[in-house]
């Protein structure tokens, strides 16, 4: 199976300070790919990366095996890749639909289309299998945190987004509601996308993950399939950055 | 797992239903119109019972000349304030403008429509150069505007050189605030007005049920189209009576030519606000900036632009001021009018914390302030107690504002 996306020897430094060495990282459609490290790992910039935020300073960006250029978040978009940032970017006094089309509302002249997009936005609800609204009309202030979650990867789905990146989307949620969110990220892998879920909590990842990338001081520690380590395992690489036989050797891959 | 996603029970679209919505969103905090309807009505009942000749048709219209210049600088304002800013200025701003009108039409000898662009060029001008100063530099719109506060009280000194009154004379623009429709256009206007409302609405509603779509039920139309005209119709007779001590010599009926100008744009602009993707970005950078960038709007250029729609029509509130004084003078735009027209726009139910407010909350407020000056010179109180008291009326409107997202915050509507 090719990767939808993937990175090779990526680079990334922040004047003197090296984030990221010579990260190699792929995502699989229909497949969650957690990625794990420890508070300065390098995730966030990983993920900036990927969504154009930060320029690469070298190393390959291959999209469904084509290199490409990614040099701002627009690019990404245009590529399908969507992220959802944890502190969601949802506006309070918007409601779902108008929160879902923001920036990139359907028009008919000058006129907003509406009922188009109230259309198309209960569908995708509908196609992820949300029914805990109560109307998408209402005003996103009044959603629960899970609610406002699945909102926000709605909205991320949307664009007919091919790679869909959550960054911790179940950090601040209760226990029903995690529940319910991570049961939405293996829908959308089901249907197909490739999602990249960032996440701290090992419960979630092997909950709903089929690989698992640990990232350890700005290096890629090893990238596995779920099924192959164990809990341990994985707390290992993200603490040490190696367990047993996987993992750095003295800083650099095995 | 899958018992969480039960599916709500559906309500279908009737007034009941409708009435429920609204009953729960005012005790979630999201109170709207409702104070200043409901200090419209206290305020006209006490007036009316302690002096008749508040009831007057003469009267009526005169509500209307009085607050039209401070309701159109508040329907600016509205825009201002949805992204959380103020514009402190804009009184002046209305001043500047009114100057640089005043002298086109005598002192330059412009005709009208000249001067009047001018004018509104002016005020995009000022507007453009204040949204630049806050959105480009970042300096408080609080202290920008405080500046050009300040500096435009300066400026219309020097326009009027000194302190002379400029009058006017042309007579189109001394017809906004001092004539009036003839009764039957009045009449004509009311009746196409509320038949064009009610057409699109049941044209929406019939478009969303075909598209299988929660659409308003007819009856719910029918009684808002019925309000529309009740209160429309009502509005007009009482302009269309004689008021005129001898209606031999002069003849004073209809409804004042300011009033369709309001009503014209209150419709623009609230279709800018509500079916254009401007207008959904306005709400948005007011609601979250950082939502907005991340969504790709331009959170710089529509600062920028909420400044200059605000400047804008502080200039069309100036022209209005003008027509009504029949001069411009230093005070212009002056004293009370920007507290007035702040206050009109948050009694109105516009949020000083940004997000959330129409245009309309601007006419039903500045209804209110209007109401207050009026009756209260009619009581034969001083300025004195009038400042104090819609000081007051401020104050309570913002504390309702503030009331009103804290209930909210508390019930989780927000």
């Amino acid at each position: 199976m090719t990767p939808v996306l993937e990175l090779r020897g990526i680079d990334k430094s922040f004047g003197p300070v090296q984030v990221l060495h010579d990260v190699a990282f792929s995502v699989y459609p229909g497949e969650v790919t957690a990625l794990v490290g420890d508070n300065g790992a390098g995730k966030s910039t990983l993920v900036k990366c990927v969504g154009g935020i930060h320029p690469i300073d070298s190393g390959e960006y291959l999209f469904e095996g084509k290199p490409v250029q990614v040099g701002s978040p627009r690019d990404a978009a245009g590529l399908g890749i969507e992220i959802v940032y944890q502190d969601l970017a949802l506006c309070d006094n918007l409601d779902i639909v108008q929160n879902m089309f923001l920036g990139r509302e359907h028009k008919r002249g000058i006129v907003l289309d509406e009922d188009t997009m109230e259309e198309m936005a209960a569908r995708t609800l509908e196609s992820l299998s949300v029914r805990t609204v109560k109307s998408i009309r209402q005003h996103v202030s009044s959603l629960s945190g899970g609610q406002r979650q699945t909102v926000a990867i709605a909205k991320a789905v949307l664009w007919n987004s091919k790679v869909v990146i959550l960054d911790e989307p179940t950090a601040a949620l209760g226990v029903a509601q995690t529940a319910q969110v991570l049961e939405l990220v293996r829908r959308l892998a089901d249907q197909g996308l490739a999602v990249v879920l960032i996440s701290h909590n090992m419960n979630d990842v092997f909950a709903v993950s089929d690989r698992i990338a640990a990232l350890y001081l700005g290096r890629m520690a090893a990238q596995v399939k779920t099924s192959d380590v164990t809990h341990a395992q994985v707390v290992e690489l993200i603490t040490s950055g190696r367990s047993g036989d996987l993992g750095l050797t003295n800083g650099v891959p095995a | 797992m899958t018992t969480t996603l039960k599916p709500a029970p559906v309500e279908g679209p009737s007034i009941a239903a409708n009435a429920r919505g609204y009953v729960e969103r005012v005790r979630g905090g999201d109170m709207g119109a409702l104070p200043a309807v409901f200090g419209l009505v206290v305020l006209c009942a006490v007036f009316s019972i302690l002096r008749p000749s508040f009831l007057t048709s003469g009267n009526f219209a005169n509500l209307f000349t009085q607050g039209a210049a401070v309701t159109v600088i508040a329907m600016g304002l509205v825009f201002v304030l949805l992204l959380g800013e103020i514009d402190l200025s804009a009184g002046f701003a209305s001043g500047v403008c009114a100057a640089v009108l005043a002298i086109l039409l005598t002192e330059q000898g412009m005709p009208w429509y000249v001067a009047v662009a001018a004018a509104i060029l002016t005020g995009a001008v000022i507007g453009s150069v204040i949204g630049t100063l806050v959105a480009k530099l970042g300096i408080p719109s609080f202290v920008v505007t405080l500046a050009a506060f300040l500096g435009f009280q300066g400026l219309v000194l020097l326009l009027v050189k000194g302190g002379t009154n400029i009058s006017i004379r042309d007579e189109t623009i001394l017809a906004i605030s001092n004539k009036y429709l003839p009764p039957v256009l009045g009449w004509v206007l009311l009746v196409v007005g509320v038949a064009a409302y009610a057409g699109l609405q049941l044209l929406r509603a019939r478009k969303r049920a075909g598209r299988g779509l929660t659409a308003d039920p007819v009856s719910l139309i029918a009684v808002r189209v019925g309000a529309l005209a009740v209160l429309g119709g009502l509005a007009v007779y009482f302009l269309n009576l004689e008021r005129s001590r001898n209606a031999a010599v002069v003849s004073l009926k209809g409804v004042p030519i300011v009033v369709p100008i309001i009503i014209v744009l209150l419709l623009v602009l609230t279709f800018v606000l509500r079916r254009t993707s401007f207008g959904r970005h306005l709400y948005a950078v007011g609601g979250s900036a950082e939502a907005a960038r991340r969504a790709g709007i331009n959170v710089d250029r529509m600062k920028i632009s909420a400044f200059m729609i605000c400047s804008t029509l502080a200039a069309l509130g100036g022209v209005i001021a003008a027509s009504r004084a029949s001069s411009v003078d230093p005070n212009t735009g002056g004293s009370n009018v920007l507290l007035y027209a702040v206050g009109a726009a948050v009694i109105g139910g516009t949020s000083l914390f940004g997000g959330k407010g129409r245009v309309l909350d601007a006419i039903l407020g500045g209804a209110v302030v209007a109401v207050i000056e009026n009756g209260m010179g009619l009581m034969g109180y001083s300025s004195g107690v009038k400042y104090i008291v819609t000081g007051s009326v401020l104050l309570l409107a913002a504390s309702v504002d503030a009331f009103s997202r804290k209930r909210a915050a508390a019930t989780g509507m927000r």
